[in-house]
């Protein structure tokens, strides 16, 4: 089970948030953005393709630094965080899932699952392997641990990129068109997982998608058009 | 610091082809390198080994650098000399034994005394120009490789008969003696001397071996026609590199002219220096094209990594440590490389050693190759620096890069 957060505090925090890019001829991502991640929650981020979504997540997930704005995380601010200790937050407390499943081809599916907790060390060799395998047990993926992602099939993969995600039992798990790729069944079952972490461990998900139909799915819908959260 | 290891260690292993790639870019540029700097140095020591081997260290002569001062030159302040004539007789070192017992005293080597001398050597109707050196072959040993380049007897066949003399074989063959054939041989004051040929030498330098012949001190003198003339010192020095400074003394203790072995062949010992130059040059120049095909290949490999390095900084991986991972990899790449070259270069150098090299000037009968620790280091010093560099500068570049540009534009 996750670490306990403080009550009523969100996860993530975006306060007037702006992301521009470009030398000279500017151009704008995201402009304004207000939004709050609490526990719990499922959220799907919608919007035209080029509206800002991934942008978004980005920004949620500390991949990206706004241009104006602040970000907080549990109540404190990142804006002045350096580059290690924003890698160290997005170690301890995000997941991310992409459309492409991105994972290391040279490491097998427990090899891939074991590499943020191994980089974070909060755990000893024999705890961390015993939780990737539960980890990936409970995808489904129980008989797949040494298999590479060549071996394994794309609703495989995108399960193993979930367990990874899931490996340092982070608050909130932020997926960028994670079905995008897979099937029918296979965007089902990670629609099923997801759904399930939270409800059963409380876990934010933040997941942007163009497809409204999965968007139903979350409890909350966040539609964005040219930058704005409309 | 085992996760990054084993996360390099993890690539490079599975990735077998592009590994073997770099491995083999990496050990043909340290290999080849290792032979070239084998083949030119050893060239270069070989020469220097036949020249210095050819000639005693330190040759001590009766002549002085400058004539000594005469009587009236200290009594007069201006003086002229005029219609004087030189007496013909060589000088002759004085005291000769009484210097050698000397210079035994402090020198690191040995001394042995000579008589120098030219004469024409004739037979069967044909005449050559020689130099005659008469030695004592107890003590020329020591101070020279006569006694090892003797063939069809001895350095003390000299003793056999009373008018020994042993000829260079191309001597010989000019004249067409053979040993056991007496030849005249005639002084450059008219009087011929009639020597049995006990046996020939080989030198392995052509100019010696057509030009040198090697008598008993005693018979010496007899050509010279002058009883007790020790005219030169030849001397053995433990340090070769030592020559120049132990010549140096000898001329400083003893007033007569000493020339060491650098002093003889300074022109060719400056043309060592470009010589050298060159060498360094083709050396540096082959390191330098193999560090750059190194570089190539390793950033290559760092360059395809690109977007792991962006999958591991979005799990939260630094970029001190994916810059670090991709070093050790460069690194793991680099050191195999360098140990299959370090093979390869010996491999090398093996095989060019049984190549049989032949020349009318010279005795080399196998290219001659030098072996030293100091090629490989630097070789391998060339090579790990350029993997390093090469692992390096992509990974920060990489590691550099938005995460999000990486990912967006590998979907």
């Amino acid at each position: 089970m996750m670490e306990p957060v403080a009550a009523k505090k969100p996860l993530i925090e975006l306060d007037g948030v702006t992301k521009e890019i470009g030398d000279g001829v500017l151009t704008t991502l995201v402009r304004d953005i207000h939004l709050e991640v609490g526990s719990g929650e499922f959220i799907a981020i919608t919007g035209p393709s080029g509206s800002g979504k991934s942008s978004l997540l980005y920004l949620l997930g500390l991949l990206d630094v706004p241009t104006e704005g602040d970000i907080r995380v549990q109540g404190n601010s990142v804006n002045g965080l350096d580059e290690a200790a924003r890698a160290h937050l997005r170690l301890s407390t995000l997941g991310f899932v992409f459309q492409f499943h991105f994972l290391l081809p040279e490491f097998t599916a427990l090899g891939n699952v074991l590499l943020p907790m191994r980089a974070l060390g909060r755990l000893d060799d024999a705890a961390m392997e015993e939780r990737a395998q539960a980890l990936l047990a409970s995808l489904g993926l129980a008989g797949h641990t040494h298999k590479k992602p060549g071996q394994l099939s794309g609703g495989q993969r995108q399960r193993v990129a979930i367990a990874r995600a899931l490996a340092n039992e982070p608050h909130v798990i932020l997926a960028d068109e994670p079905t995008g790729n897979l099937d029918t069944a296979s965007s089902e079952q990670v629609l099923e997982i997801f759904r399930r972490l939270v409800d059963e461990t409380g876990r934010a998900i933040v997941m942007v998608t163009h497809d409204m139909a999965l968007a139903e799915r979350a409890d909350r819908q966040v539609r964005i058009v040219d930058g704005r959260i409309v | 610091m085992k996760l990054v290891l084993d996360i390099a260690w993890t690539h490079v292993v599975s990735r077998m082809r592009q590994t073997l790639v770099g491995m083999l870019g990496v050990a043909m540029g340290v290999g080849f390198s290792v032979m070239m700097a084998s083949l030119m140095e050893g060239s270069q020591r070989d020469f220097v080994t036949q020249l210095v081997d050819s000639l005693p260290h330190i040759t001590m002569s009766d002549e002085r650098r400058s004539p000594p001062r005469q009587p009236a030159e200290d009594a007069y302040d201006v003086v002229a000399f005029s219609g004087l004539r030189t007496p013909v007789i060589r000088p002759g070192i004085k005291n000769p034994f009484a210097i050698m017992s000397s210079l035994e005293g402090w020198l690191d080597g040995a001394v042995a005394p000579s008589v120098q001398s030219r004469a024409v050597i004739r037979y069967a109707g044909r005449d050559t120009a020689a130099s005659v050196t008469g030695v004592d072959p107890k003590r020329e040993r020591e101070v020279s490789k006569l006694a090892t380049q003797i063939r069809g007897g001895t350095l003390d066949s000299l003793y056999k008969s009373s008018n020994a003399i042993i000829l260079g074989d191309k001597l010989a063959a000019k004249i067409g003696a053979r040993i056991g054939n007496t030849i005249a041989v005639v002084s450059g004051r008219g009087e011929v001397l009639s020597c049995t040929v006990v046996a020939l030498f080989h030198s392995g330098v052509s100019q010696n071996d057509e030009t040198q012949a090697f008598t008993l001190i005693k018979t010496a003198q007899i050509l010279a026609g002058q009883t007790g003339l020790i005219n030169a010192m030849r001397i053995r020095v433990a340090n070769i590199m030592q020559a120049m400074t132990v010549a140096n003394r000898i001329e400083a203790q003893t007033g007569y002219k000493s020339v060491s072995w650098q002093e003889a062949n300074e022109d060719l010992l400056s043309a060592f220096e470009i010589r050298n130059f060159i060498m360094y040059t083709v050396v540096g120049a082959i390191l330098l094209v193999a560090s750059f095909g190194t570089y190539n290949i390793i950033s290559t490999i760092t360059h395809e990594k690109t977007r792991d390095i962006a999958i591991l900084k979005s799990l939260g991986f630094t970029e001190k440590t994916v810059r670090r991972i991709f070093l050790i990899e460069a690194l793991l790449i680099g050191v195999a490389g360098t140990l299959a070259g370090w093979a390869l270069g010996y491999t090398l150098c093996l095989l060019l050693g049984m190549i049989e090299f032949k020349s009318p000037f010279m005795d080399a009968t196998h290219l001659p190759l030098y072996f030293t620790p100091n090629h490989y280091l630097l070789a391998a010093g060339v090579a790990l620096t350029a993997s390093a560099v090469a692992g390096y500068l992509p990974a920060r570049k990489a590691a550099r890069m938005h995460p999000v540009e990486i990912i967006r534009g590998a979907s």
